[in-house]
């Protein structure tokens, strides 16, 4: 990442690809109000989304709206980070990876209010405000998971064990970004060690850290994920409802 | 003709049919040109994926042509983000009439606010507990009565 274009391009397919794998949730969460949880997650996730690829398609000067960014792209011009494409995995996996994700992104919209872009401000200072709610949503989770049963214990540790790599890749510095993500880490730090504390899992070593996302550099689990989201839109292009 | 403002102050909201967007405080303006007649709404949403948005400019827009202002554009504002706390006097008296309970003040807006009780809108009973922090659409949560056994919607403070 490096110009407003890139920056914004990136945040809006964090949300985007965010939405469509919490989407996958619909009809399938353990219990109704998760189900009604994660859709609704998802909804606001989109909505950041839209905004994001708008603004972006308008930054490039392109002629590409929000709909040509989302569905007519390809895997390596996506720069979404990795940890938002890793498949959903079991109830703990979701919920932790919307906990990582979240944590980033309420000290990232919240930075965002106070830039001096007046489109990124003004998104920020709104979505902000639902983060906060996914925040707390997968806070509760996680604990609960964490600090449940022996069962539960294990999954939200294998959860986080395999999922705690990714995380790093969030905060890569970028100085000439709107917002540096490298600055965001202390808010993120304070959030999740507490969160962790209270669930007793325990906070992996620093080892692998995966990355190349904002580059363009992806698992293959998101060219899946992008044929399912786009394939409608590709087989039948400007088609309306 | 009617007035421009008192005829978009009227349109319901398509997803909470007893409050307008007035009352909802989602409308931020309505500007009409004296020389050219043309009618400029301003509106803001209350989520980012709100998904009534797109019926609400369209019923904007009828109300409007019906109120003899057929040239009408309607502008979608992000800042300042919406609030509960711009829900009207009335529009929460109505919310709890039909059986949603009205949010509470929303503090700083830096956290997830904790309400202490709210009050069942059918009985009054503070007995009340969340079963699910979201509910049938983006601005509701799902609550139940322990009084009254019964369950409704609470538009959450945002």
């Amino acid at each position: 990442m490096n110009g407003p274009f890139d920056f914004t391009l990136a945040l809006g397919d964090d949300a985007l690809v965010a939405a469509q794998r919490l989407g996958e949730w619909a009809t399938r969460a353990p219990e109704m109000e998760e189900d009604i949880a994660l859709a609704n997650i998802a909804l606001d996730q989109l909505g950041a989304a839209r905004l994001l690829l708008s603004y972006a398609g308008e930054l490039e000067g392109a002629g590409r709206d929000e709909d040509a960014l989302a569905y007519l792209r390809d895997d390596r011009e996506f720069r979404n980070c990795l940890l938002v494409e890793l498949p959903n995995g079991d109830f703990a996996v979701t919920m932790v990876k919307l906990l990582l994700l979240a944590a980033y992104q309420v000290p990232l919209y919240t930075a965002l209010a106070g830039c001096p872009d007046e489109r990124l401000a003004a998104i920020g200072a709104k979505a902000r405000k639902e983060s906060a709610y996914h925040l707390d949503h997968s806070a509760l989770w996680v604990k609960r998971l964490g600090d449940g049963t022996d069962e539960s214990h294990r999954r939200a540790q294998a959860a986080l064990d395999q999922l705690w790599p990714y995380h790093h890749e969030l905060f890569t510095a970028d100085p000439a970004a709107p917002v540096d993500p490298a600055t965001l880490r202390a808010d993120f730090d304070a959030v999740v060690h507490p969160v962790l504390a209270e669930a007793t899992l325990t906070r992996p070593e620093t080892g692998w850290t995966p990355g190349g996302g904002r580059d363009g550099v992806h698992t293959e689990h998101l060219s899946f994920l992008l044929a399912e989201m786009q394939v409608l839109h590709r087989a039948h292009p400007g088609a309306r409802w | 003709m009617t007035d421009p403002r008192t005829a978009v102050a009227a349109v319901v909201d398509p997803e909470i049919r007893v409050i307008t967007i007035d009352e909802l405080g989602i409308l931020r303006a309505v500007d009409e040109d004296p020389a050219t007649g043309r009618v400029v709404v301003t509106i803001t949403p209350t989520y980012t994926g709100c998904p009534a948005m797109d019926v609400i400019r369209d019923d904007i827009r009828r109300a409007l042509a019906v109120a003899g202002h057929p040239d009408a554009e309607v502008r979608t504002v992000f800042s300042p983000a919406w609030s509960t706390d711009w829900i009207s006097a009335d529009g929460r008296a109505k919310l709890a009439a039909a059986g949603i309970a009205p949010p509470a003040p929303r503090g700083d807006g830096t956290a997830v606010p904790v309400t202490l009780a709210v009050r069942c809108p059918r009985c009054g009973s503070p007995e009340t507990a969340q079963l699910s922090r979201f509910g049938s659409t983006a601005c509701k949560a799902l609550w139940r009565c322990r009084s009254c056994s019964e369950p409704f919607d609470h538009l959450k403070a945002l």
